[in-house]
């Protein structure tokens, strides 16, 4: 009973204590912001000083990072006052697309913020120093809304982040697999960069449907640029050839690197259906033999 | 055999049997067509076969054998066998699930399936009745 008592007591007083604060928010937060306003210059300098020494945006320049400090130094002081964050976002967002080309890091951007939050808390301390308990609540308005700053600006970073690095993938899937007609019935694919098995399933894909579409009779597959290979995109290629003989086409795979070749030979991946040639000079003669054009010697007795 | 309309056809054009599969079989019209095809190689003196899978859009590992069997019978029949049309997913997943294609032989289309056929023909002298 007095426990229960003793509960219901605490809880009121709490309940008591949030509506004050909601109450210190309405007078506070704008006597914040008008605080914030009237040392604008003072404390964006300060703002800037921290950055500096804190060896932060090296990227910029000091005229693009004094611009940019103002921005954002106003974006965040009018959050304070309107208390909606889509504007911050909108200009985060806009920054972000403008400093990520720069190799701006993560942690800059959380850093730079943290800063601005940091160098404001300080002047509120200096300001409300005699008072504490004044100060206790103008903290409790400053810090979620300061919070809810941080946040947005940190995530809407990582968003951009994230999407040009998701573009910069599809980019480099469309580009990864190019399946190039040299001569009539004859394609090249050639093959740079590590090759996992997701672009070994769209080697294949591209590569079954350039037969079809080139009507190819040889193709050859040029790895040269390929560093190392799993047993799995080994058996996938192997499986591609075999698929390629079934639509009419033979393959021939140029530029195994020794590396390959011996893991292809300790894996015991069975090559023994597969054709290949040292380099692709030599896989496009043997190509042209199969393909009944005389291999090309400009003198000798080719025929037209 | 089973009753109901043929999902295939045979046609003659000099030497050559045109086998045509038109949709889908299951295994007894399979088992039809194979019947089927090898009895005209031997009643139209084929030297060769084409056989057109360009409809299916799968071809499971009873179609392959059968169709692995057809060019066994034939050759033993005295004709080649060339396989045309084989789609690029059926392709690949016929690789993927291990089928055995072993003797099949294999071509893009009608047209290279015949180019084969020709660039391998002998010349018979029993060949004009």
């Amino acid at each position: 009973m007095t426990s229960d008592q003793q509960g219901s007591a605490t809880g009121g007083s709490r309940a008591g204590t949030a509506e004050q604060v909601l109450g210190d928010e309405d007078v506070l937060l704008p006597e914040l912001v008008a605080h914030l306003r009237e040392h604008r210059t003072r404390l964006r300098q300060q703002w800037a000083t921290r950055i500096g020494e804190a060896h932060l945006l090296q990227a910029m320049t000091s005229q693009e990072v004094m611009a940019e400090t103002t921005s954002v130094y106003d974006n965040y002081v009018e959050v304070l006052e309107t208390g909606s964050v889509e504007a911050l976002q909108r200009y985060a967002r806009d920054l972000s697309e403008r400093i990520i080309p720069r190799g701006v890091e993560t942690h800059e951007v959380v850093g730079i913020v943290l800063l601005l939050r940091d160098v404001l808390a300080r002047s509120l301390f200096e300001k409300y120093q005699r008072d504490v308990d004044l100060l206790n609540r103008v903290l409790d308005a400053y810090e979620p809304a300061a919070n809810r700053i941080a946040n947005t600006v940190a995530v809407s970073f990582v968003d951009e982040r994230e999407r040009v690095i998701r573009q910069q993938q599809d980019a480099i899937l469309e580009l990864s697999t190019p399946v190039l007609p040299v001569r009539e019935r004859l394609l090249i694919l050639p093959i740079i960069g590590v090759l996992d098995s997701e672009r070994a399933r769209q080697l294949t894909v591209q590569l079954l449907n350039g037969i079809r579409r080139h009507r190819a009779r040889v193709v050859v597959i040029d790895i040269t640029g390929v560093p190392t290979i799993d047993e799995t995109v080994a058996n996938h290629l192997v499986q591609t050839v075999d698929a390629s003989r079934l639509m009419g086409a033979d393959v021939i795979i140029t530029g195994l690197s020794p590396d390959i070749a011996q893991t292809l030979v300790t894996i015991g991946v069975d090559l023994s259906k597969m054709d290949t040639v040292g380099d692709l000079q030599g896989g496009l003669e043997e190509a042209e033999r199969m393909l009944g054009y005389a291999s090309g010697r400009p003198d000798g007795a080719a025929g037209p | 055999m089973s009753p109901g309309p043929r999902l295939f056809s045979i046609l003659r054009q000099g030497a050559t049997l045109i086998a045509s599969v038109h949709t889908a079989l299951d295994d007894s019209q399979m088992e039809r067509f194979r019947e089927d095809l090898v009895d005209r190689i031997g009643r139209d003196r084929a030297r060769g076969v084409v056989i057109d899978v360009a409809a299916l859009d799968v071809i499971d590992s009873f179609a392959t054998r059968t169709l692995r069997q057809i060019t066994e019978m034939a050759r033993l029949r005295g004709a080649r066998t060339v396989v045309v049309g084989i789609q690029p997913d059926v392709a690949f997943v016929i690789v993927r699930l291990g089928m055995d294609t072993g003797s099949l032989v294999t071509a893009l289309d009608l047209e290279e399936g015949l180019e084969y056929l020709a660039a391998r023909a002998v010349p018979s002298a029993g060949a004009a009745r």
